[in-house]
């Protein structure tokens, strides 16, 4: 597998380093590691940073999780990567409005390194 | 969307097997993102619940779930979660058991039929101390589940106010 950039957004500081420890249990093997607190943070990163995969919560103050995957399309650092919503809302209609803005994957909190493993691997060769 | 009224009726109490549900979500928590199993405590601790997790539920259901510790437990629970030893965890606690309660309230949710997508919850609040009182405004019914991470007490708390 080829070493790969991702961008993880959480306004929980703690959930973006269980996020990464969870990728590199899963094999994935990290170029660069870029982390914003929520959507807008997120943008600003990217006006900066290309990468490869997004990990990306729902709920988050200032710009939610869905409102960045809206903006995505217009991102060049973006293009390409597939973005996984992370998040505990697990009902039918969030992981509809989740995949209609463009995210590729869903995973629900609680989550084990195994789940993330299964949601991210298959994704890596995947064009969005 | 039904009204809270008439979800749980005008005199809202807590519907049956609500007690075991919540059990099971807070179980799948720890064992999920902590690789730990809750055990039912033997006897009342001595040790102090110094540190308080809340997250608010509205919509269908309205309350507040809670999650109470001593401070020395939120510091192992938030070293398992980040992969490093207690003496490591510096701030991080308060986020970690806020993300814990966070994940339980979610879970919880999502275990009961219509509140998955009727219940929205807000951020994690952290209190650290135990010299405080929490009053609801309304005559609501709390359920109430105790358990044990490691040798410290976990208490964990619904109050319904709808």
């Amino acid at each position: 597998m080829n070493s790969i950039r991702v961008l993880i957004v959480d306004d929980s500081s703690v959930m973006r380093k269980i996020l990464e420890r969870s990728l590199r249990q899963a094999g994935v093997e990290l170029t660069s590691v870029c982390q914003a607190a929520n959507g807008a943070e997120a943008l600003a990163v990217l006006a900066e940073n290309q990468v490869d995969l997004i990990l990306c919560d729902i709920n988050m103050p200032v710009m939610d999780g869905l409102e960045f995957v809206k903006q995505l399309p217009g991102v060049e650092n973006a293009k390409g990567a597939p973005v996984i919503m992370i998040t505990t809302e697990g009902s039918e209609s969030h992981v509809v409005q989740a995949l209609s803005a463009g995210a590729k994957g869903y995973l629900r909190k609680p989550f084990t390194p195994e789940q993330v493993k299964d949601h991210v691997i298959p994704l890596l060769g995947v064009k969005a | 969307m039904r009204s809270p009224s008439e979800v749980w009726g005008e005199n809202p109490s807590i519907p049956e097997g609500w007690s075991s549900i919540l059990e099971v979500a807070v179980r799948e928590v720890f064992e999920l993102m902590l690789g730990c199993r809750l055990t039912v405590p033997e006897a009342p601790s001595e040790e102090p619940l110094d540190i308080t997790a809340m997250v608010g539920l509205a919509g269908r259901l309205c309350g507040v779930l809670s999650l109470q510790c001593s401070a020395k437990s939120s510091a192992i629970m938030a070293s398992r979660m980040l992969g490093v030893e207690p003496d490591q965890i510096g701030p991080e606690v308060c986020d970690a058991f806020g993300e814990i309660c966070n994940m339980v309230a979610g879970n919880f949710k999502n275990k009961i039929a219509g509140l998955g997508e009727g219940c929205m919850l807000s951020v994690p609040t952290v209190i650290t101390g135990n010299d405080y009182s929490m009053h609801s405004l309304t005559d609501s019914p709390v359920l109430e589940v105790r358990l044990q991470f490691e040798s410290g007490p976990l208490v964990i708390a619904l109050q319904i106010h709808n």
